[in-house]
């Protein structure tokens, strides 16, 4: 497999990943569809394969999302998809800032987030500022943004509102931003406009891994062999899914090496930490949405409509996106 | 620039229209909704279908929007509000401009508080609703809570920021015989504070 895909040219490889992937996904969708038609029949039985099947229905809506939108950056060139999640990112972070109270004090903060981070940060992935753009907002901005919140003068909750603009800012701008930052990153040896398959390394293992990951936990439970660790937050985490998961992902990463800088062991052990993170990041959005009342984020919640749910769709790669980026940069030593 | 400005308002606040009491609908309407910023007009505006935007004519004080020339074109050229005069000037009865509107067939879109409230609640409402229900009977009166939209805009600032607002459209209620006007535009209150956790 691994010499099979390396002798491939580029455009060779991806025609076969298109095929694969997209066939794969329509696959899943007519599958689903099918379940969909079986479970009409037995309208109002709400048991726990209906509700696992609207779930997975989600799971699937994001992975054509991200895979369409991988896709559309692939074939877009470079700024394109710079500016694609850049796009993406203010989307999540309205979200997130919607659902998270502010108060008047916090106006500038704000708009300083949305106006100046967020821009400022993707410019400086475009213009491959390595090092100034991942400590941007770990440094800089932690350091600017209280003493804007500061100067507004309003003390009540300070600490509180502060961390949730800080958490926002990081997980949205700081986390989605590592996504086109693969692009720029230079291996030894390998051609830079080949970087795309391993944005698409990325955003592939960790689906999949958290497709393997859902159905495993599902069978598990339907036979009982397990309870959910923190069910008042997911019903479906359970670290035997997870492992399943990951585990699966890391193999996928293994089979698909040939498209990347990394060797096969490599490639399974990145797979594996990309897999890692992101399930475990969608478990930490989950506990946010949760505390909010909100099911998913954007949709369900009562007094507020109008959001696309594009933070839900996302939530995992915001975490996995820095952690594959900064191990492969530590490893590889670039 | 009315596009413009609609694409605008959708980046930043997605305006979802949800209508729940009463389908998007071509007849003569008032909505009346909570107001707690200036934005709030453009958000229902931006709300409405298309078909429905040009028939709707928003109500605005004359003394903030036509203070400088951009504020008067955009109310004028955009939305083609009907202007009315927030203090009261001798005789002249201040809702002449919008009996006027709804005479020529118009509806339209009010905020009965008056002013910007700044508290959760809305402040109780004007008379105005009730002079314009009594005097257009066949007028639909329509409920609308505008949410989130305090924290698009908060009153002293310029740069709007990013969070989602919705409009949430309610059940028209009428004019009931022999009702006086307290109790009406109570009613008319609780309709639109209703709609706020639905």
């Amino acid at each position: 497999m691994n010499q099979f895909l390396r002798s491939l040219s580029a455009t060779q490889q991806v025609g076969l990943l298109f095929v694969l992937v997209f066939g794969a996904l329509t696959a899943c969708s007519a599958v689903v569809f099918a379940m969909s038609l079986r479970n009409e029949r037995r309208l109002g039985d709400l048991d726990l394969a209906a509700r696992d099947l609207v779930y997975f229905r989600s799971l699937l809506k994001s992975t054509w999302l991200i895979v369409g939108v991988f896709w559309l950056g692939w074939s877009l060139g470079r700024t394109a998809t710079i500016v694609l999640f850049a796009v993406v990112a203010f989307f999540a972070m309205r979200e997130f800032t919607t659902l998270s109270p502010t108060r008047r004090g916090d106006h500038r903060s704000l708009v300083l987030a949305f106006f100046v981070i967020l821009p400022v940060q993707f410019w400086l992935v475009a213009k491959g500022y390595t090092g100034l753009f991942s400590v941007f907002v770990p440094v800089y901005v932690f350091a600017a943004l209280p003493v804007v919140s500061a100067l507004a003068g309003d003390p009540v909750r300070f600490l509180e509102r502060n961390a949730k603009l800080q958490w926002g800012i990081m997980v949205c701008v700081y986390g989605l931003s590592h996504v086109p930052a693969l692009l720029l990153l230079e291996f030894r040896g390998w051609d830079l406009t080949r970087n795309a398959f391993l944005l698409f390394f990325l955003v592939m293992t960790a689906q999949i891994g958290l497709v393997a990951q859902y159905l495993t936990t599902r069978q598990l439970l339907s036979k009982r062999l397990l309870a959910a660790p923190a069910p008042g937050i997911s019903q479906s985490f359970s670290w035997r899914g997870w492992a399943a998961g990951v585990l699966v992902a890391a193999i996928l990463g293994a089979l698909f090496a040939g498209i990347t800088p990394f060797k096969p062991g490599q490639a399974f052990a990145m797979a594996g930490i990309a897999c890692a993170t992101a399930s475990l990041g969608r478990l930490v959005m989950k506990a946010l949405e949760r505390d909010r009342g909100a099911t998913a984020w954007g949709k369900g919640v009562r007094s507020v409509t109008g959001g696309t749910g594009v933070l839900s769709r996302v939530d995992g790669l915001c975490f996995a996106a820095p952690v594959f980026y900064h191990s492969v940069r530590w490893y590889f030593n670039i | 620039m009315g596009y413009l400005l609609l694409g605008l308002v959708r980046l930043l606040t997605g305006s979802q229209a949800r209508w729940q009491g009463c389908p998007p609908k071509a007849e003569q309407r008032i909505y009346f909704a909570n107001h707690q910023s200036h934005a709030d007009l453009v958000m229902i505006w931006a709300a409405l279908p298309a078909e429905l935007r040009g028939i709707t004519r928003p109500i605005a004080a004359r003394d903030y929007w036509t203070r400088s020339n951009f504020k008067r074109w955009i109310t004028t050229e955009v939305f083609n509000a009907v202007y009315v005069e927030r203090e009261r000037k001798g005789d002249d009865d201040p809702l002449a401009p919008l009996e006027q509107a709804l005479s020529a067939g118009d509806s339209l879109i009010l905020f009965p508080e008056g002013t910007r409230g700044h508290q959760e609640e809305p402040a109780a409402f004007k008379a105005g609703l009730y002079n314009l229900a009594q005097r257009f009977p066949n007028v639909v009166l329509v409920p609308a809570w505008i949410n989130n939209i305090q924290r698009l805009l908060p009153k002293g600032e310029v740069i709007p920021v990013p969070v989602l607002c919705s409009v949430t459209f309610g059940e028209p209620i009428a004019l009931r015989a022999n009702e006086d006007r307290r109790s009406f535009l109570d009613r008319a209150r609780s309709a639109v504070v209703a709609l706020r956790d639905t």
